[in-house]
């Protein structure tokens, strides 16, 4: 009987994937391109890069998924991993400025305010695509696997590995924040004007990077679905359920752990590196102690422990926000707020929870998330 | 009969704390009140006037010398009427007037009745390197009662005898400079030093040199001294502020297994409710009572906070017992919302002024200089530190927290309400918020950012500290407050806060648990 109603489960997601699939790929950015611009069903320039950002932030979701929904370690400091994809791309774009820039220097432009004369050696490798495309990925999951290693090897958990993940995004918001960094301080890096030789402002680059955009979000989501329906993932799950019993078990928990650790940071980093160009700006007001908490409610909102809700929880609450800071902006963050407490108290499962539970209704409802104890030990 | 002798205990120390503070206000305008001293024998009417009207003149010469009459023989009085002449003469004669000016005013203030204005009196009399200005220096420096007024009376007359031109009153200075530890001599030395190092120095220059040299070194060696203990002070202040913050944190995440991620807006709303409090005064007290705002804001900022609490336990946290990433998350969207409530209703930034008291500071040796609102906040951490020992371990409702703490469901069988602890044990951490946020007023803005600031900080504490222990708190807080100050002159305050984080999880690695590990049946909760 689990069985069954495991593949009738996943049946019904390989469908949605490849309806959200079609969907995203092939008519949102037909609908960009054919209808004529008074034409109802035109979906303009601006809402298509928007909804690329919404799907950039949905990879950065699941990949907290795989660590929070599955393996119940809370970071809050997902927004640091972000913000290095993010800065390493930001940094490539910005040496692609060249002569164009403000002051007509090699540099970019906030090297000549800060009277920085010649380029910092760290800078060096990102004069090439390649280059930026490694390091996106590699110094996020270094850098995760130094701190993981740390911090899971001394079964730092629960709430002090929460607590830790956040002094790290707050430390590093105020190391970006610096100059003497040298990655543009507050303003952060932007201004850029071309990627591989593709005018950034062109249409046809944006929805170029948008479509990217949708492949590696399905090709991220298939990622995380192999390593959930793995033996892997199943140590995940049991982890988040009891770790002591998995401890007991014979096996190594912190070594699982900092492994989704790492997947997750990496993820982080893709995402970081995909949203630079179609935004156009990456400062450390991005960065820092809150946008890594927002991550935080996407999960919760969409549903944590699946997938989907992941990718939901995205790209709903960040249309609901784009929606709402236009007509009312002081009340988002209230609304922020207020959708942490209730979600959390009110429905652990999250959209994805709500909608099951109203489909499901005449099968006996099944409960995502199974011990809530046990998952905040 | 335990209880009976801490209480004791208790009175005995705030009264040892607080009447001494009292005493020192009470005697420090008594201090002030050096007897102005009339002004000497009234010149004859004609010289001043003619010396007035000789310093308006086209004579350059004769300008001067007027200048130098009026500030032998001037005072006080004259500086209306030379502000007069100023305001319609022009560049030459302004730029005479002007040393006679200063240098009257100075005078002047030599004799005030604030210590402050007497000291930076003669502080910039060093600047007009007048020879009178020793005499006057020196004669108001022996009626001088403040220790620190007279010590900068003393250094600025040596200062002044330095620019002499003999040779003996030089290295007199030289010496004496050293022996006071003058800071503000160290470039004035330096430029002896150098002049005698020269290779075409003097037998003379080169003895001042070395004397210099000497001086120096004294001075140096003082400083460094005089350094460590503000920089102990300034850790010590620092620890006192996390101490304060995390007490309340410590509790709630201790004894009843919430993080409460709102704490600082609970403190935010103590900052408020005294910024509020100080609008009241204003509005309907007159200024004299203004002071007194201040303790009435204790009550409010606790209350004000414990009640925020209360509703908060009641809507919110009750229904997250026990599950402790669900609290953070909860109490994190509740901070939010107070935060930006905050941002609505006060708009970005606000202050508080200091009541009166604490302005200023105490001046306790050379160089060492102690803030007066550093000192409180010290005095309020350990007040709080004792009421909380006393309210846990000393009282009854300290009996059933302890109790409900290690086992719920048998202090429930005994009678114990546990729903009616959990409540008022959070409105207290609550409370404490409060009182910190009131305390925060004195040392920083009131702003809707301002639990942001700390909050960090505050659970690096806690978490360093180890759950439920207010030894691991006190212990965690010092230490984290120390380093920070230590490392801070060296690395900058921003990779001071990065430096502390690694070290926190360093830390960790050797201490999982943190200071204060839990231990037995709990200890995996």
């Amino acid at each position: 009987m689990p069985e069954q109603m495991a593949t009738q489960q996943n049946s019904r997601e390989t469908l949605s994937f490849y309806v959200a699939g079609f969907v995203l790929l092939v008519v949102l950015p037909l609908l960009n391109v054919l209808p004529g611009e008074d034409s109802w069903l035109y979906l303009s320039d601006f809402r298509l890069n928007q909804f690329g950002k919404f799907l950039c932030f949905a990879i950065l979701a699941l990949g907290l998924d795989l660590i929070w929904g599955y393996c119940g370690v809370l970071s809050m400091g997902q927004g640091v991993f972000f913000g290095f994809g993010a800065y390493c791309m930001g940094m490539y774009l910005a040496l692609q400025i060249g002569k164009e820039s403000v002051y007509g220097s090699e540099l970019p432009d906030f090297m000549v305010w800060t009277q920085v004369k010649e380029l910092p050696l760290f800078w060096y490798p990102f004069k090439s695509f390649a280059g930026a495309l490694f390091g996106g990925i590699l110094v996020p999951v270094l850098f995760a696997t130094i701190f993981g290693f740390l911090a899971f090897r001394s079964r730092i958990k629960g709430v002090y590995f929460a607590i830790i993940t956040q002094a790290l995004a707050f430390a590093a918001w105020l190391v970006f924040n610096r100059n003497e960094t040298r990655l543009g301080g507050t303003n952060g890096l932007t201004d850029f004007k071309q990627l591989l030789g593709y005018r950034l402002s062109d249409p046809s680059t944006q929805r170029a990077l948008y479509i990217i955009t949708v492949l590696a979000l399905g090709a991220t989501y298939l990622f995380c679905r192999w390593i959930v329906a793995s033996r892997a993932g199943k140590v995940l799950i049991a982890i988040r359920d009891s770790e002591s019993r998995v401890t007991f078990s014979g096996y190594t928990p912190w070594m699982f752990k900092l492994f989704v650790f790492v997947v997750a940071a990496g993820l982080a980093g893709l995402s970081g590196m995909l949203y630079v160009p179609q935004v156009g700006i990456i400062t450390p007001a991005q960065i820092g102690v809150l946008p890594s908490l927002e991550v935080v409610i996407w999960v919760a909102v969409g549903g944590r422990g699946t997938l989907i809700g992941a990718i939901l929880g995205a790209v709903a609450v960040n249309y609901g926000r784009s929606v709402l800071t236009n007509y009312f902006p002081e009340a988002w963050p209230f609304i922020l707020g207020g959708l942490f407490v209730v979600v959390v108290t009110m429905f652990p499962d999250g959209l994805l929870g709500m909608i099951r539970k109203l489909t499901d209704r005449k099968k006996t409802p099944t409960p995502l998330i199974k011990a809530e104890g046990s998952t905040a030990a | 009969m335990g209880l009976d002798r801490f209480s004791r205990y208790v009175i005995a120390f705030v009264l040892l704390t607080i009447l001494p503070i009292g005493l020192l206000s009470t005697s420090a305008p008594a201090a002030d009140a050096v007897s102005s001293t009339a002004s000497e024998s009234v010149p004859p009417a004609n010289p001043i006037e003619q010396a007035l009207i000789d310093i308006k003149g086209d004579d350059a010469a004769l300008r001067s010398q007027a200048a130098a009459w009026l500030i032998e023989k001037g005072d006080a009085s004259l500086i209306p009427k030379l502000d007069e002449i100023r305001a319609e003469a022009d560049r030459a004669v302004r730029q005479a007037i002007k040393p006679v000016i200063d240098l009257l005013k100075n005078h002047a203030n030599l004799t005030s009745e604030q210590a402050d204005t007497r000291r930076s009196a003669a502080a910039d009399l060093v600047g007009t390197g007048r020879p009178e200005a020793i005499t006057w220096l020196e004669a108001a420096a022996v009626k001088e009662q403040v220790w620190w007024v007279k010590y900068t009376m003393e250094e600025s007359a040596q200062l002044i005898q330095l620019r002499s031109d003999d040779h003996a009153v030089k290295l007199a200075a030289i010496k004496k400079l050293g022996e006071l530890r003058s800071q503000n001599g160290l470039s004035a030395l330096k430029d002896v030093v150098e002049a005698g190092t020269q290779s075409g120095a003097t037998e003379q220059q080169r003895v001042l040199a070395d004397s210099a040299q000497a001086s120096i070194g004294q001075i140096d060696s003082w400083s460094w001294w005089a350094g460590s203990i503000e920089t102990l002070f300034r850790g010590i202040s620092l620890s006192s502020i996390l101490l304060i913050m995390s007490l309340g944190l410590a509790i709630v995440f201790g004894l009843m297994g919430v993080i409460n991620m709102a704490h600082g807006e609970l403190m935010m709303v103590g900052a408020y409710a005294t910024f509020i409090t100080q609008q009241a005064f204003i509005a309907w007290f007159s200024p004299e009572h203004f002071d007194w705002y201040f303790p009435v804001a204790l009550p409010v900022a606790f209350l004000s906070a414990a009640l925020f609490g209360l509703v908060l336990e009641a809507t919110v946290i009750r229904f997250l017992y026990g599950r402790l990433l669900e609290t953070l998350l909860a109490t994190w969207g509740v901070s939010l919302i107070l935060m930006q409530a905050a941002r609505v209703y006060f708009g970005d930034l606000t202050a508080v002024i200091a009541p009166q008291a604490l302005r200023g500071g105490a001046q306790v040796m050379v160089g060492v200089y102690l803030p007066y609102n550093r000192i409180f906040i010290i005095i309020l951490s350990i007040v709080c530190v004792l009421g909380i020992y006393f309210l846990l371990f000393r009282s009854n409702l300290g009996v059933r927290v302890r109790s409900v703490t290690q086992n719920r469901n048998m202090s429930a069988c005994l009678g114990i309400p546990t729903r009616k602890v959990d409540s008022y044990t959070f409105a207290f951490a609550s409370g404490l918020a409060g009182i910190a946020g009131w305390a925060l007023t004195m040392v920083g803005n009131v702003d809707p950012g301002l639990g942001q600031n700390y909050i960090v900080d505050a659970f690096m504490v806690v978490v360093t500290g180890g759950v439920g222990k207010l030894a691991g708190t006190i212990w965690a807080s010092l230490g984290i407050g120390g380093l920070n100050k230590l490392i801070e002159p060296v690395s900058g305050a921003v990779y001071g806060k990065v430096f502390i984080l690694v070290g926190v999880i360093l830390f960790l690695q050797w201490r999982p648990q943190g200071l204060f590990a839990a231990k037995g049946r709990n200890a995996d909760a």
